[in-house]
């Protein structure tokens, strides 16, 4: 039968992809897959045919009947047909190299894997040698897409370097900010990436374990992520020489800061630590310790199949290579777009994402999760890249970018920033536990008009607090959006008191 | 979270023993153990704490700071049914915070209570991941996507 291509990802099943599998499964073999992350399009389906795969979408079950009386099966003519997806513009635009097989590759079949170029970088890693294999991750300039942009090669290094009795590779899946969603799709699309770059950083440093550390929120990429270890370990990629277990957190935000992590998978409160010492000296459970989040790592195969000259060869300024950039909130064309750092912020919004999906003005948009800065388009300018947006008083975090048009109330988000940050502290440090809950409380006063501008002078001052006296990035970044907020949006802060008394 | 909330099993001392002797053994076991013990019985019952402690060589203070932690360990039983509503920054641009107000009026509950009738819970989540098609949530385990009033209550409905 011919075989037709039906994602499996979270958000697909969200939108039906179950039952349109169902509809299909009596004319066709259905291969199920992650997504390409053309999200205003799934479920996208793709058949099988002699000229390449054809994608139909977004696909109901109930189309299915049409579809197939069409001549879905042999790539036929219909109001649903996209064409070849990789025609597409918004993939056509891109530079899949971490994202090469999602979307395409039955995620649990080592077969599709290999045929897809997987496991090359392990190949070239055992045959160069661990030192060669930490220098090649240095010399691609590979940064840690976790947020904080540290280069891959030093961590690799330091920890290959440190005294141990025992080394560890931990993987960051605590993808807890708002508007990302790179790291689930790669563990529900692609898994196998990630334990290619695991083992890959595990042989480069001399760790015989891994571990995983999946936020619960992802249900449907921990069961795939557990199934793609034990395919694994059943070929042997997986064994005494290096495994990999997954833990899952326990929502918790902060257990996406790097030692809160680690006290997390030590088995208590997820608090942070104060650093020196670095986890690569001493992490989990005292150890030299590789920490990377899920895309540094699943980016790891592609440097070393590619080398890392090709990979360096990409990006802008100090930001090599690619980035999984995802458009998500109100935002016509929302999904993920991996490309070489350096395209606009305007570009992105509106070249790539085409405006708002409300068809309003966009007003603001919200890039790095919820530490990262609103900005306006007064500001569409920016390079996506760690320096520029630092210096425009942001950061790019895991790469979510959220839209909002114009409906959007900015003094409104700056106080559920704060409300956020008191809800998820870990309670450590002064600022960021007693400062985001009077953060929060002067927000009201000033969303009822009290002494609005004594107001905003207090919260300047406790966000200069939070921002130099909080231990780690909760406290230290939530600034970040209420700053920017009130940089670019004061008039949003005035609204209570100039309206009319009712 | 992934948890059904239809096969919890009643306490039993004997059944949570045999589910922290199981992991007992591994480097830093208490979250892997508190997961099990909820995914068994919905919730951390209190009787379980001195046990986990004991097990693992912890005070139950320890034990007791990681369950109140962690703001998905429940220290009650749930509702028949769980509705985790995404309330981060991309559902609200898509206005997640007006489904929310459906839904706790609709359901007459604030976040983290359970209705009168013990059919359903609301807990708030910080993201599920589903940022390009919300507003979001999670019923029962089941991902829903473009969340409005109207959806919501149809969802609900079927629930029996």
């Amino acid at each position: 039968m011919t075989r037709v291509f039906v994602p499996k990802d979270v958000a697909a099943l969200a939108l039906g992809a179950d039952d349109v599998a169902r509809a299909l499964s009596a004319y066709a073999t259905v291969v199920r897959t992650g997504s390409r992350g053309l999200f205003w399009l799934e479920p996208m389906i793709e058949v099988e045919t002699p000229a390449g795969r054809i994608a139909y979408g977004p696909v109901a079950a109930n189309d299915v009947p049409g579809l197939l009386a069409a001549g879905l099966l042999t790539g036929a003519a219909h109001p649903l047909r996209m064409g070849r997806p990789e025609d597409l513009p918004f993939l056509a635009r891109q530079t899949r190299l971490t994202f090469a097989r999602c979307g395409i590759v039955d995620p649990l079949s080592l077969e599709d894997y290999r045929a897809h170029g997987g496991l090359t970088g392990l190949e070239r890693a055992r045959a160069m040698g661990p030192a060669a294999t930490t220098e090649t991750v240095a010399k691609s300039a590979l940064r840690g897409r976790g947020g904080a942009g540290f280069p891959a090669g030093i961590k690799w290094k330091t920890a290959a370097d440190a005294v141990g009795e025992r080394k560890f590779i931990v993987c960051n899946a605590d993808e807890g900010d708002s508007g990302t969603y790179a790291d689930r799709m790669l563990m529900e699309g692609d898994p196998f990436c990630l334990i290619e770059g695991m083992a890959i950083a595990g042989f480069a440093v001399g760790a015989r374990k891994g571990y995983v550390y999946t936020r619960s929120e992802y249900p449907h990429a921990i069961a795939t992520f557990d199934a793609a270890l034990g395919v694994a370990r059943g070929a042997g990629l997986l064994g005494p020489d290096f495994d990999i277990e997954q833990r899952v957190g326990a929502g918790a935000y902060i257990c996406g800061e790097e030692t809160a992590l680690l006290e997390s998978l030590e088995g208590r409160r997820g608090q942070v630590r104060a650093k020196p010492p670095l986890p690569a000296h001493k992490g989990l459970f005292g150890q030299p310790t590789v920490i990377n989040n899920v895309i540094t790592l699943a980016s790891v195969p592609v440097v070393l199949s590619d080398g890392p000259e090709a990979y360096r060869a990409l990006g802008f300024g100090r930001s090599r290579g690619t980035m999984p950039i995802q458009l998500a909130g109100n935002v016509k064309y929302a999904g993920l777009f991996e490309a070489g750092f350096g395209l606009t912020l305007g570009e992105i919004v509106n070249d790539i994402g085409g405006g708002t999906l409300s068809g309003r003005p966009v007003r603001a948009v919200q890039v790095g999760g919820p530490l990262g800065a609103y900005f306006p388009p007064a500001l569409f300018d920016t390079p996506f890249d760690y320096e520029a947006f630092t210096v425009k008083g942001g950061l790019i975090g895991h790469g979510g970018i959220v839209v909002f048009d114009d409906t959007v109330d900015l003094a409104h988000q700056a106080r559920f920033a704060m409300e956020f940050c008191s809800t998820e502290s870990c309670g450590k440090c002064t600022p960021c536990r007693i400062g985001s809950v009077r953060g929060m409380e002067t927000m009201d006063k000033i969303l009822a008009g009290i002494a609005v501008d004594k107001n905003i002078e207090l919260i300047r001052d406790l966000c200069h607090t939070m921002r130099f006296g909080s231990l780690c990035a909760l406290g230290g970044f939530i600034p970040f959006p209420v700053m920017s907020a009130l940089e670019h949006f004061p008039e949003d802060f005035h609204r209570a008191r100039l309206a009319p008394a009712a | 979270m992934p948890n059904d909330p239809a096969e919890f099993e009643p306490w039993s001392e004997a059944r949570a023993e045999a589910i922290i002797a199981a992991r007992a053994g591994e480097e830093g076991a208490t979250l892997p153990i508190l997961h099990d013990l909820q995914s068994a019985f919905g919730f951390i019952p209190t009787e379980a704490v001195p046990m986990v402690a004991h097990a693992l060589n912890l005070t139950r203070a320890e034990v007791h700071g990681v369950v109140t932690f962690y703001h998905e360990y429940r220290r009650h039983p749930p509702g028949r049914h769980v509705l985790h509503l995404c309330r981060a920054e991309a559902c609200q641009s898509l206005g997640c915070d007006s489904v929310a107000a459906h839904a706790r009026s609709r359901l007459n509950i604030g976040w983290h209570e359970t209705t009168s009738d013990n059919a359903v819970t609301l807990e708030p989540v910080f993201c599920l991941g589903l940022c390009a098609i919300g507003p979001a949530a999670l019923l029962d385990g089941k991902p829903l996507a473009r969340l409005t009033a109207a959806r919501l209550d149809a969802e609900l409905e079927k629930l029996s």
